[in-house]
């Protein structure tokens, strides 16, 4: 039975159709697998090839990928209750009450998407502690730090921007409190207070605005910046393993080099690091 | 080649530099105003908000010596010897709602524990300034008006009402 249902696969994938949509074909040879990321437009900001070592759990205790996890996770909950929820002042609250008792499977959608926001902002600090104590932060991958500590500021304003759409006393509260926090800025504070909430307080232009930021501004700039996250992975020579950095990072770090790691080690950009030819 | 065509031009620039300035020049000016009318239609102009202005009843609704919080609009109308006076009852740390705690006759912020006196001056906490007292005056009909936006000097004899 099992060869039958591999035989109606690989069937499939010899049809004109899957090879006019998968073009790097079928098969394991190493080309053909490379090709299969390769041509791919969603793997291909990924390595075409990784170290098996990297892929272990206590490489990088798989943060990074959970993350992502939780960002597609709050993605696919956070449509599902936009359905329900209108961002107005006399409907917020009430709209929040029904999902959690009258809508079917509202309570579930609603407390996935609240604990994997607290997942996420817990995930994305024990991923940038991991990454800087590994010591991963380091030339060549210097940018792509910065550009995690963006998304690290992305994902605090998702969840600031999403903590005043339930309408209750703690959200009001708390983005008040928030939001005068932002007036504290030298000379514009008070301009960017105004324009923050389009008003002197916490009213319907605020909930409004934090809505559309919340579900669409600042989502899309997430998306944005982790394609280029996920791309310079690549870009910088792959997910960091000290054991086969070049040469010439660990003698200008001067750490002794061991003699054989049985790894030849490619230059991700170039031929030399930092003036420096690299083998 | 290249030469013969900078002298028919007259000037060090080709033909092809002189048109990439003037595009980049007129998406740059484009940009400019793209910039300014964005800012201007993220400002709002008309402003849904509860007027500054609030009236705050017959004067004898407050007896001599009482700090009464009106809890919608943010303020406190005190009744004191010298008359009356309203103050903010936001916080200027953070712009929590404070409460007036009778027991220990000072105002308390629940938030980050700021404490003020009864006239707005700060005991302690991290409130950065003391309460500002707000306008006040009686209206034709008698009754008290607080205008929420217009700050008063404390203790003035312009910012006290005297029934």
């Amino acid at each position: 039975m099992a060869k039958r249902v591999d035989q109606y696969v690989n069937d499939l994938q010899q049809t004109r159709i899957w090879r006019s949509i998968f073009r790097s074909g079928t098969g394991t040879s190493t080309l053909q697998r490379a090709l299969a990321i390769q041509q791919n437009v969603f793997l291909h900001l990924f390595s075409t090839k990784v170290r098996t070592r990297m892929l272990s759990f206590r490489a990088t205790w798989y943060l990074g990928t959970l993350t992502l996890g939780t960002f597609l996770i709050l993605v696919s909950t956070g449509i599902p209750l936009m359905l329900y929820y209108h961002p107005s002042v006399p409907q917020a609250y009430a709209d929040t009450k029904d999902l959690q008792f009258v809508v079917s499977s509202g309570m579930f959608l609603r407390n996935l998407h609240r604990w994997s926001a607290h997942a996420m902002v817990f995930l994305v600090f024990a991923h940038m502690f991991k990454v800087f104590y590994r010591g991963a932060y380091r030339a060549p991958r210097e940018f792509n730090w910065v550009i995690g500590v963006i998304l690290l500021l992305i994902t605090l304003l998702l969840s600031y921007t999403g903590y005043l759409l339930p309408w209750d006393q703690l959200a009001y509260w708390a983005i008040t409190v928030g939001s005068n926090i932002a007036s504290a800025v030298p000379l514009l504070g008070n301009k960017i207070h105004f324009l923050l909430l389009g008003g002197n307080a916490v009213n319907a232009n605020a909930l409004l605005r934090f809505y559309v930021l919340h579900c669409m501004i600042l989502p899309l700039i997430a998306i944005f910046f982790l394609a280029i996250h996920f791309w310079r992975i690549r870009k910088d020579g792959g997910l960091y393993s000290h054991a086969s950095e070049p040469m010439t990072l660990r003698t200008q770090l001067e750490i002794p080099s061991s003699p054989n790691t049985g790894e030849n080690w490619r230059a991700p950009i170039g031929g030399t690091f930092k003036g420096k030819e690299v083998r | 080649m290249a030469d013969e065509k900078k002298g028919d031009l007259g000037n060090d620039l080709s033909r092809r530099q002189f048109f990439t300035k003037l595009g980049l020049g007129s998406l740059s000016i484009a940009a400019v105003g793209t910039a300014a009318f964005s800012y201007q239609y993220l400002e709002p102009n008309v402003l849904y908000e509860p007027s500054p202005v609030v009236n705050a009843g017959k004067p004898d609704r407050y007896p001599l010596d009482s700090v009464t919080l009106d809890l919608n609009n943010g303020i406190y109308i005190i009744h004191s010897p010298e008359g009356y006076f309203s103050i903010s009852a936001v916080c200027t740390h953070l712009g929590c709602l404070t409460a007036w705690k009778p027991e220990q006759n000072m105002i308390a912020c629940p938030c980050h524990g700021s404490k003020f006196q009864q006239n707005g001056t700060k005991i302690e906490g991290p409130a950065p300034k003391p309460l500002p007292w707000k306008r006040i005056w009686l209206n034709d009909d008698g009754d008290l008006l607080v205008d929420r936006s217009t700050d008063v000097p404390p203790l003035a004899r312009d910012s006290f009402v005297r029934v």
